[in-house]
């Protein structure tokens, strides 16, 4: 889903933190995306590609971590892996599962020289 | 190599906290309403203002990708109404609602609706600094539409459940659509309301009315409580 509004706030981080420490190009980016952050990895590349033309990070290599699903489920009291949001519980079947971890969409890092 | 570690909705986030702070200090209560394209979001807006406009001032965001039709419509019931077209975008961000909150110059203490551009997806995860997301479901989509659809129907903390008038002709079942939005959102408020024939819409319009009480008290104790401040100082400044 709207992973061209997307690339454009990854670009304007990427701008913002090149500026700031005097880059000359950015090399690389990496981001961290959720398993259920409901962004598909792969039209996100196609966005960046797009939008970094003529940019500071035009030609930058895009890294993408994917971080896989997690919740608490409130019965069994403990962390379990999650394929989708509120999706249920793979051990008691319950829906009372509060997402912990997957739904990051984040600019972890870039390279720059 | 450079740490950064920001979400890439900071900014937008940013932008929806100033625009939920400026409301807060001028006493607005401000909904932002999703849905899916013909589920008579305009319709139940109109209604909604003509049956509120004689007791609080109403301003009105239409957000749509082409055409002013729906802010005409607004205006057409005597309401101010900006219209905001997304052109090749899916949905509202802060920043835009930030600049029509600028033209439209909203009353204080009063209601600020937003109508977000018909879309199910993008809308669930931008901010606009709207003190609740309103989904609009109508009995004529399907039941499992909170299923299909699940982080708008988290993300809301009210839906409506329009056109129920139609029920007699249809094989809805409310009940079945209402425990599925609750699936995902125990917490969500629903009412079943209609339009055409008005039916529900006192719940509705309660609701809208807590809200601003709550927006208008919030902002009396916080003027009340600047007013203390300013008289402890000057009477310090008056002992010295």
């Amino acid at each position: 889903m709207h992973e061209m509004s997307l690339a454009e706030g990854v670009l304007q981080l990427v701008e913002d933190t090149a500026r700031r420490e005097n880059a000359k190009r950015v090399k690389l980016v990496v981001l961290e995306i959720g398993r259920m952050s409901s962004v598909e990895p792969e039209a996100i590349k196609f966005c960046f590609e797009a939008v970094t033309h003529g940019s500071i990070a035009q030609g930058a290599a895009l890294e993408i971590v994917n971080v896989p699903g997690a919740g608490w489920c409130m019965l069994c009291a403990e962390t379990v892996p999650m394929e989708e949001l509120y999706g249920a519980c793979p051990k008691c079947g319950s829906h009372q599962v509060q997402a912990t971890g997957g739904t990051e969409m984040r600019v972890k890092e870039i390279e720059i020289e | 190599m450079v740490q950064i570690e920001q979400d890439i909705l900071s900014k937008n986030n940013t932008y929806a906290a100033a625009n939920r702070q400026w409301f807060d200090e001028h006493g607005i209560f401000a909904l932002n309403l999703v849905s899916s394209p013909g589920s008579g979001k305009t319709t139940l807006l109109c209604k909604t203002i003509d049956m509120l406009k004689d007791k609080v001032a109403i301003s009105v965001v239409e957000g749509d990708q082409q055409t002013s039709n729906d802010a005409e419509r607004i205006r057409a019931t005597g309401v101010q109404a900006l219209q905001i077209n997304t052109g090749k975008g899916c949905h509202l961000d802060g920043h835009m609602v930030g600049h029509a909150v600028q033209r439209l110059q909203p009353a204080d203490e009063s209601l600020f609706l937003i109508e977000n551009v018909g879309n199910l997806v993008c809308p669930a995860a931008f901010d606009l600094g709207e003190h609740h997301k309103v989904a609009i479901l109508s009995v004529t989509e399907g039941e499992d539409k909170p299923l299909k659809y699940p982080d708008m129907f988290a993300a809301a903390d009210v839906m409506l459940l329009n056109k129920v008038d139609l029920l007699p002709y249809l094989e809805f079942d409310a009940d079945l659509a209402e425990a599925n939005a609750h699936r995902v959102n125990p917490d969500l408020v629903i009412f079943r309301v209609s339009a055409t024939s008005g039916e529900g819409m006192s719940g509705w319009l309660g609701w809208i009315a807590a809200g601003l009480d709550a927006q208008r008290s919030l902002r009396s104790e916080t003027v009340d409580a600047l007013k203390r401040r300013v008289a402890e100082l000057e009477r310090q400044l008056a002992a010295k």
